[in-house]
């Protein structure tokens, strides 16, 4: 199998130019002929739906959440990046690219970041113009703040809520076409699979969540925006509905999965407080601008301090390691977020972590209070602070954070095109379920401008040139592949709840992310990884005789819900394992024990992996086929990240 | 810590519903309410009982999908979401009661889980900017007092999760509704549909059902998010100044 990825001729920068004049039109009057399905109503579904329903599209959208706005895009918090240069220092287009592919560490593919950067300045256009209120400076222009892997100020946010506040607008958006008939809305529906006829995606199966009700939906074309997969961890900042079963499902049916083991380590979270522990929580990146990460310079000071001998504050400077800025000094605490994750894991491993649990290091506001007074920083981080009291019962204002790094995003996705097309025609995946842009390490505040990107500025051209090319019309459900598919979908609920086990769905989930945490996180060996297969294997067919899924079909049940990702879930963490496996280099977020430098940082093997990884379903229990898409770099050279 | 819970059951809609208390020991107060909540559903489903059905998501506060009536209060003693409270608030052998919202407007679906779907049909009757995507002038083209850009922002923050309506004794949405009226009536770019917008969300936030407003500051007090009621009287200012130049006699 060969993947054509459709990468326009000429130079980067005219590319996306080109190609937009290249792609066949559909014509005003015919768009209202052609269906659209979106899955997913995050930044990527809202503001997809909403474009192409403005356009004229007849589009369906789907949520499992209560609302479109609960999406969990809305948990963004520090901002969105754009190459506007309004500070005057020095940002371009091709900057912002270029940090964005160094940043994923030459694992991604030019011409669409290129597009990415290229459209971010019209994203912060478009959100003005529907009412976010981003942050303002005095004069009244709009203010911006730095953030990881960039020296420049390119990230526009309002307050620690930029998700929320782009979400509500895409929201609004989308709100505004449901008004006027073009959009129709299906909350608490999740999608079951895809239905596809003569290899093209014609439609899905999804299930009533208050009633069970399994329906199929006919479209031309159907979108993707389902988000990532980092709950395959258990233990993840994300929602806890977030989950990989559309993409899943997808993969399945012939859509194939890019470089599912590229994940994201974030590493500002708050640290894990026990067993009861649900999910983890995410302080922004942005309070790096301020915040100085360190740990006591000794092992001995470190252990008075676990043992509660001494405080924080009782720690002289010279006995501290600001570790970050020691290593890094010309990026200091602003490394991207796969470095800062990576050190502060060593710092914790040689005994130098600050709380009970030795997993943990501090970030500190004392220095940017005494510069700024305590005033500017609460205007700044206010929210963020307050959050971190409420869960953890102490004042930041006062003593430092704790932080460690916790799963946050998933860069790999299913594979697409340059038209974000995956291999099977009319089926699109956008935003985080995709896996296009970040590469192996995703920059802060990118993803909100990739999610805008895909469903503001790039799918309403590219889908005209694939529905240009297929018939318009009514399109009905009554083709036998949907109640085949539908079959299908009631055969997988009934077999889940004929199992009638012993053990809980939350059971399997803890133990699945505890095989992926240890074995396929921060850091990765062959022998942990083959280890780690053999776990999942195991815990596969146990899940299939022992789980105990409660109640019936034909009603609210959170248990069948949580039952079908989790089963899905076990799935995706063996292709992780196995993509890791493969990698024999260590890129971004992917980090092979093996394959570091002296100094142990990631050691890349352009010549044998400068590739993205795509894996092809074969059937069950058959081990999934590998397919190369060779990333081709014209225009930046590849050189050893360096944050020195 | 041990604790009694006494909660709301109800099967589905029409089901009449009714409290049942639990038992709930070894809860630790770093746990937060939710993972209470998800302790005592692994020991329900431990024993083949079906489990607490409670709406929930982000779990950081700002997805708004959490709910939960808490002796008496929406989202508990501290004026956070019940996501982020924290069993910290509670006491050793306390009883704890949890209902769902209660409002004509939310009616409930199973046990603790509602209907909100109320407040999108108030949004989709105009609380946006009718521009579509592309051709939109330049983010720095209209400056906007910084004033008046953080007075929006502190009206946009709403979370939609309806502890307003939960905490109001005429289960009134006006807090809800008046955010999103306040937020696009202070800033420039919501000028143009200022008036038609506060006319239409008023008048689909009376057709949800929900009540009046009588003034009591129950909803800001309960706000997780501390929305202020000066966007009611906003609201009701945009609203009277549009009604009496209205061209929909």
């Amino acid at each position: 199998m060969i993947l054509d990825s459709k990468i326009p001729e000429g130079p980067l920068a005219e590319k996306w130019t080109k190609h937009k004049f290249n792609v066949k039109l559909v014509n005003p009057a015919n768009k209202r002929k052609y269906d659209v399905i979106v899955v997913g109503t995050g930044l990527a579904g809202a503001s997809a739906a909403a474009s192409l329903a403005e356009l004229g599209y007849n589009v369906k959208a789907f949520c499992f959440q209560d609302s479109p706005r609960r999406a969990h895009s809305i948990a963004a918090q520090g901002g969105i990046n754009a190459a506007k240069n309004y500070q005057n220092d020095g940002d371009s287009v091709y900057r912002l690219f270029y940090d964005t592919i160094k940043g994923g560490d030459y694992r991604a593919r030019e011409s669409n970041v290129y597009r990415l950067a290229e459209v971010s300045v019209k994203i912060i256009d478009q959100c003005v113009a529907q009412g976010v209120p981003f942050a303002r400076e005095y004069g009244g222009l709009l203010a911006n703040r730095s953030f990881g892997g960039a020296q420049v100020s390119r990230t526009f946010y309002a307050r620690g809520q930029t998700g929320q506040q782009l979400l509500l607008g895409a929201y609004s958006a989308l709100s505004r076409q449901v008004a006027n008939g073009k959009v129709k809305l299906y909350p608490r529906t999740e999608m079951m699979d895809v239905v596809t006829i003569d290899g093209k995606a014609k439609g899905i199966i999804t299930r009533n969540l208050i009633t069970g009700a399994i329906e199929s939906h006919a479209a031309h074309a159907v979108l993707l925006c389902t988000g990532g997969y980092g709950n395959v961890f258990f233990l993840s900042t994300n929602a806890m509905g977030s989950n990989v079963t559309a993409a899943w499902r997808a993969h399945k049916k012939g859509a194939l999965m890019a470089n599912p083991c590229f994940t994201q380590i974030h590493p500002t979270c708050i640290p894990v407080s026990g067993d009861h522990q649900s999910k983890l929580t995410l302080m922004s990146e942005s309070l790096r601008n301020d915040g100085r990460v360190w740990v006591p310079a000794t092992v001995a000071t470190a252990e008075k301090l676990r043992k509660g001998q001494i405080k924080a504050n009782d720690i002289k400077e010279e006995d501290r390691d600001y570790f970050l800025e020691r290593k890094y000094p010309s990026f200091g605490n602003l490394v991207p977020r796969d470095v800062a994750s990576r050190n502060a894991k060593y710092v914790c491993d040689e005994g130098r972590g600050v709380n009970e649990t030795g997993e943990a290091v501090f970030l500190d506001f004392r220095d940017a209070i005494k510069r700024d007074g305590k005033d500017i920083i609460s205007a700044k981080y206010g929210n963020l602070f307050d959050m971190y009291q409420q869960i953890t019962g102490e004042n930041p204002y006062e003593m430092p954070m704790m932080i460690y790094p916790a799963v946050h995003y998933t860069m790999g996705g299913l594979w697409v095109d340059y038209n974000l097309m995956t291999n099977v025609p009319g089926l699109y995946a956008l935003g985080e379920a995709n896996f296009s842009d970040h590469g192996a390490n995703r920059l802060g505040a990118s993803a909100l401008m990739q999610g805008l990107a895909d469903g503001y500025f790039v799918i309403p051209y590219t889908i005209g040139d694939y529905l240009a090319q297929n018939p318009a019309g009514k399109i009905g459900t009554d083709h036998p592949e949907f109640q085949k598919a539908e079959k299908e979908v009631k055969e997988r609920i009934q077999k889940l709840l004929g199992i009638k086990g012993e053990k809980t769905i939350d059971h399997f989930h803890k133990r699945l992310g505890k095989i992926m945490w240890d074995y396929c996180g921060m850091a990765r060996t062959e022998e942990g990884l083959k280890k780690a297969k053999a776990m999942i294997k195991e815990l596969k067919s146990e899940f299939w005789s022992s789980v105990n899924v409660l109640g019936d079909n034909e009603e609210l049940n959170q248990s069948l819900e949580k039952a079908h990702r989790v089963a899905d879930f076990i799935e995706l963490g063996e292709l992780m394992v196995d993509d890791a496996l493969n990698r024999n280099e260590s890129c971004g977020g992917h980090f092979r024990e093996e394959y570091q430098t002296p100094e142990g940082e990631a050691l890349r093997d352009d010549e044998n992996f400068a590739y993205v990884a795509a894996w092809k379903y074969l059937g069950e229990g058959q081990e999934e086929e590998l397919v190369k898409e060779p990333l081709i770099f014209e225009n930046v050279k590849l050189t050893q990240r360096s944050y020195k | 810590m041990n604790l009694t819970l006494k909660i709301w059951r109800q099967k589905n809609n029409s089901d009449k519903g009714g409290f049942k208390d639990y038992k709930l020991g070894g809860v630790s107060k770093d746990m937060s309410f939710l993972e209470m909540l998800d302790v005592l559903n692994e020991e329900l489903a431990a024993k083949g009982e079906d489990p607490v059905h409670f709406d929930h998501d982000c779990r950081e506060g700002i997805c708004g999908m959490c709910s939960l009536y808490i002796n008496g209060k929406p989202h508990g003693p501290q004026q956070t979401t019940t996501c982020q409270l924290h069993m910290r608030s509670f006491n050793d052998g306390e009883t704890i009661t949890i209902e769902p919202w209660r409002a004509k407007a939310f009616p409930v679906l199973k046990d603790l889980v509602t209907d909100r779907s109320a407040f999108d049909r108030i949004i989709q009757a105009g609380g946006y900017v009718s521009v579509n995507t592309g051709g939109v002038p330049d983010a720095n083209e209209i400056p906007i007092p910084k004033t008046i850009a953080d007075m929006a922002m502190d009206a946009a923050q709403c979370i939609g999760c309806g502890a307003c309506v939960a905490a109001c004794k005429n289960a009134s949405a006006m807090l809800f509704t008046s955010a999103k009226v306040s937020q696009l009536a202070l800033l420039p770019q919501g000028q143009v549909e200022r008036k038609t917008r506060a006319e239409k969300m008023v008048a689909q936030m009376d057709a949800e059902g929900f009540g009046a407003c009588t003034n009591t500051g129950a909803c800001e007090a309960e706000c997780p998010k501390g929305i202020s009621i000066t966007n009611i009287a906003r609201m009701n200012r945009e609203y009277f100044s549009a009604v009496v130049s209205s061209q929909n006699v």
